[in-house]
């Protein structure tokens, strides 16, 4: 078994972040999602959608004092007014999500297929679950960006090659950051982009269940 | 005669909510959202064999504290903040319709879960913007609409599937109800609404989608204080306006 060091999750959250594009609309899941928002790439403006309806949202606040009740991100965190930001309903900004204006998501993940099948909304005998927007988010972004730990908690992988949980959307992800690597989902299957520093593709191998295709120019995630 | 839409007690407003009616209670998941006191009007009215229609059945009182105490870094909620789990664990909920149906994680559930184990209550389970667009549909008088959301998951179960150019769709049935119990910040006499921030939400979609509408307002304010371009909600989707108790709004 591997023992080596994992990248923790504000450097996960860092390196998703590195692929927000000048002027896109991101959504961010809850979780790793929502700190992605602080590392925006210097010199590149992004908008952030939350799905309780608000578009270009400021970063969370640091403390009570600068909290609003009636402003918060999807996973509940109050945040700042900007300059620029709208409100609108439920209902509208589901229109956003479905219509494709979106530009891209990113959620967490409890397991990714090798075709980009999507497992994130419930675990089997651990209570009802919940969907919430994830089924729609997956569905109507323009590109589906998924973070999550490599494996579980007890080692097993979490990229595999049919997924055995309940499904959120097949074939929808197309980008895998982890704790280890980065791998984009091909039609060719899975490509091994990025691999945390002091990892081996051989290592992230093993803990993955497809085959993994090493991309010619494979290099380490630059921190 | 003037049309006045305000009424005077917030007990009275609901008085006419029956047992086994459907409720649409707009919320997503913070204390902003919900319309709270009439809430806690309806539990203590104590109808019961409801159908509630909500983004969540609720932390309720069980786990609003649980949050309070896991967000205390970030935000001081307030006092009066209920949901509604609060009819959840007042045992007045016989079926919901929501996104997001259980606690925090699998060690902090809700009461809803708890009583879904020991099937005292029925639950359907529906994608967020499912949910919201069937509640517009709702309210424009589409019996039924067709969305990718939910192809290849536990969620096409039972539904009628169609293929338009070359992909395929799912059928979605509109959500009405009796009574959507709203939230917004202001209204007048007439019932244009405006709302603060992200605590519209659900409130704006449910809006008009039920045979009547009650907004629960933090203040009403004279015809034309409203600017007709920044309304969210025209008058014509709201049947009542009460507002919030001021001296209990404050307390915390």
């Amino acid at each position: 078994m591997v023992d080596k060091t994992r990248l923790d999750e504000q450097t996960m959250a860092f390196r998703v972040a590195k692929e927000f594009q000048d002027g896109m609309v991101v959504n961010l899941g809850v979780g790793i999602g929502t700190q992605c928002m602080n590392y925006v790439p210097e010199g590149r403006e992004v908008l952030f959608h939350t799905e309780n309806g608000a578009l270009g949202l400021g970063p969370i606040v640091s403390s009570p004092e600068e909290a609003d009740i009636n402003l918060s991100n999807a996973g509940g965190q109050p945040v700042h007014r900007t300059p620029g930001m709208s409100f609108f309903s439920h209902d509208e900004s589901f229109v956003m999500i479905r219509g494709k204006h979106v530009d891209m998501v990113v959620l967490g993940a409890m397991e990714v297929s090798e075709k980009g099948d999507l497992a994130n909304w419930v675990l089997p005998g651990r209570g009802l679950g919940n969907i919430g927007g994830s089924m729609d988010l997956a569905v109507g972004a323009k590109k589906v960006v998924t973070v999550m730990t490599h494996t579980t908690r007890d080692g097993r992988p979490k990229i595999l090659k049919q997924c055995s949980l309940p499904l959120t959307a097949p074939q929808c992800v197309s980008l895998i950051v982890t704790d280890i690597a980065v791998i984009e989902v091909s039609e060719k299957g899975l490509i091994l982009k990025e691999i945390a520093p002091g990892w081996t593709p051989e290592e992230v191998q093993e803990l993955t269940e497809p085959l993994l295709i090493m991309a010619p120019d494979l290099k380490e995630i630059e921190l | 005669m003037p049309i006045n839409k305000i009424i005077p007690s917030i007990d009275g407003a609901i008085s006419d909510i029956r047992d086994g009616a459907t409720i649409m209670i707009g919320y997503f998941g913070g204390p902003g959202e919900p319309p709270c006191w009439l809430i806690k009007a309806l539990a203590r009215k104590g109808v019961k064999d409801l159908t509630l229609i909500s983004n969540m059945p609720g932390w309720g009182r069980t786990l609003i504290p649980v949050f309070a105490e896991k967000m205390k870094h970030l935000i001081k909620y307030p006092s009066w903040w209920d949901d509604p789990g609060l009819l959840v664990e007042n045992g007045q909920i016989k079926k919901a319709i929501c996104s997001w149906a259980s606690g925090m994680t699998p060690s902090n559930v809700n009461d809803f879960e708890k009583r879904f184990r020991a099937n005292e209550v029925e639950l359907e389970m529906v994608p967020q913007g499912t949910l919201a667009e069937r509640i517009r549909a709702g309210k424009a008088n589409i019996p039924a609409f067709y969305v990718s959301t939910g192809v290849g998951t536990k969620a096409e179960d039972g539904k009628e599937a169609r293929v338009f150019n070359g992909k395929k769709y799912l059928l979605e049935y509109a959500l009405t109800a009796d009574f959507a119990l709203i939230h917004a910040h202001k209204a007048d006499r007439w019932g244009n609404l405006v709302y603060q921030g992200t605590s519209r939400s659900f409130n704006a979609t449910m809006a008009g989608a039920a045979r009547v509408t009650i907004a629960e307002v933090d203040e009403i304010v004279e015809l034309g204080e409203i600017d007709p371009e920044e309304v969210v909600t025209p008058a014509i989707y709201v049947d009542r306006i009460v507002v919030r108790p001021r001296d209990e709004v404050e307390k915390w």
